[in-house]
């Protein structure tokens, strides 16, 4: 028997025939009542459990995922790590992010490959430098690591950016986030998912649910494709389907969802070591440890639930980056995705009570969800756990939008979206 | 690329047009006091329904504001109507 993954149990099992190896996590038939019921096995669902289990003792879980584990957005993102936003609020509750993301695979005993490769945002006039400059004064008093560069500076970490006198918006400088990177989606749904149910956690895949029970105004759990199953609390974590999800509770969010959209080239040798977004092209893009190179930009601008992309924006994106990196241009494309993102009027998360007792919320990640991942289940966890607010999520309740004290990132840091 | 239709100038590439919220928001008296929860459930709370649904969208060459229903999951258009008072 493997549980514990190290070298020695791979040479171990190398040498018994890999005969001994168990299954990651079990599937068991959901029982008829659990303290904590969460909803949505991606990342955010899975952290929640894990942490519900390490930071507060609380075993007796349930996560319900009407799919397969990390099926939605966390398997659809572009897998990039970063925490360069303008606002305090968002700096400590990214930061916080990228921190447990830095431990994450000996914590989980699980490789997420989190390569700190560093970004690169670049700038490409006058106003747009001073614009960096702000910004990494900004992030360097929220305690996160940022560097301006020069010109020359962008040049050596991104050599293949287009610097020749043809380019449209000549990059001027940037802003270099030197902890950064990307991670590997799939494995932190994963890890998660194995530590978890290692610590008592039921996961429940092929799981919907179909309706709250509701009583006395209470949500004491949730009626589902497998049975009803009682809660002492229920938490949600649907990402672009928790306007649908809490509809059922008659609540609305502040949310409208759209499809995202990525893309994957063939495999190409080394080309580019770290993450680059170049703005004003409305394209990023970083490559994979098997060369490919994963290509992402803005959102379609038509709401949606049908997790596939539109060809305008399809065609924006990829225009943007033969400008940016004109030797790419006959790179043919291998996959092209999208994913159902929830967005908020403000660009930030909603963590906390969803005006129905008994129910909690964890969406309008929008377009940045994979990142947030541990933060948002650690803090998840603690709301689930004591009912309160941790002091990093207080500022993401959704009571900021009558009280109209909005974190506005999508005006503050310049994110497309 | 999809093809919407404006009331005014027919079928056209999805592109000339802007989706500018959803059909049937009621702005609150704001002569009266309006509750704070009142307003912010005018200026940001959505329906963000899943299938069928009624918007408001912008056909930006011409500048008309019609209604469209369509469908959020299949995406198909189900009509277009215009926004406009018949003259008296």
């Amino acid at each position: 028997m493997s549980r514990h993954y190290s070298a020695l149990s791979v040479l171990r099992e190398g040498l018994r025939g890999n005969r001994g190896w168990t299954k990651a996590w079990r599937s068991p038939r959901p029982k008829s009542s659990y303290d904590a019921v969460v909803i949505g096995g991606g990342g955010h669902g899975l952290a929640t459990a894990y942490y519900l289990a390490k930071n507060h003792g609380i075993t007796n879980v349930a996560v319900l995922e009407k799919g397969w584990l990390g099926g939605g957005n966390t398997g659809r993102n572009t897998t990039v790590i970063r925490s360069n936003y303008f606002y305090p609020e968002s700096a400590a509750l990214y930061d916080l992010s990228v921190r447990l993301y830095e431990k994450l695979s000996r914590d989980l005993n699980y490789n997420v490959m989190f390569s700190q490769r560093g970004m690169v945002v670049t700038a490409h006039s006058e106003p747009e430098m001073e614009m960096a400059a702000r910004q990494v004064n900004a992030m360097r008093l929220n305690g996160v690591d940022a560097e301006l560069l020069d010109r020359e500076q962008v040049r050596k970490l991104v050599p293949i950016l287009n610097f020749g006198p043809d380019m449209r918006h000549p990059v001027q400088g940037g802003v270099l986030q030197p902890r950064a990177g990307t991670g590997r989606h799939d494995a932190v749904a994963w890890g998660y998912a194995r530590a978890a149910d290692a610590a008592g956690v039921d996961i429940i895949q092929n799981c919907e649910v179909l309706d709250f029970i509701i009583e006395g105004g209470r949500c004491v759990g949730v009626h589902t494709s497998q049975g009803d199953i009682r809660a002492g609390v229920v938490g949600a974590a649907v990402a672009g389907h928790s306007s649908a999800l809490v509809a059922k509770a008659g609540l609305d969010l502040p949310i409208t969802s759209y499809a995202l959209q990525a893309f994957v080239s063939e495999p190409l040798k080394p080309v580019l070591d770290t993450v680059v977004l170049c703005p004003p092209f409305g394209t990023y893009l970083s490559q994979s440890d098997k060369g490919g190179l994963v290509i992402g930009g803005g959102l379609d601008r038509v709401p949606s639930y049908g997790q596939r992309g539109n060809m305008p924006v399809q065609e924006h994106i990829l225009a943007g980056l033969v400008e940016m990196m004109p030797a790419l241009a006959k790179v043919k494309l291998l996959r092209h995705w999208a994913g159902i993102v929830d967005v908020t009027p403000d660009s930030s998360p909603i963590l906390g009570p969803s005006g129905l007792d008994g129910l909690m919320l964890n969406c309008g990640w929008g377009t940045g969800g994979f990142k947030a991942i541990p933060a948002g289940g650690y803090l998840f966890a603690h709301l689930l756990a004591t009912g309160a607010h941790h002091e990093i999520s207080r500022p993401f309740d959704r009571d900021r939008f009558v009280t109209g004290r909005l974190i506005d990132e999508g005006a503050a840091s310049g994110i497309a979206h | 690329m999809q093809i919407f239709s404006c009331p005014f100038c027919g079928d056209r590439p999805e592109a000339e047009f802007h989706f500018a919220g959803e059909l049937g928001k009621v702005r609150p008296d704001t002569v009266a006091q309006v509750d704070p929860d009142d307003w912010a459930g005018y200026l940001y709370a959505q329906r963000n329904e899943k299938g069928p649904v009624r918007e408001v969208w912008m056909h930006m060459t011409c500048s008309e504001l019609f209604m469209m229903e369509r469908d959020s999951v299949t995406m198909a258009v189900l009509s277009s109507k215009s926004l406009r008072k018949v003259a008296p």
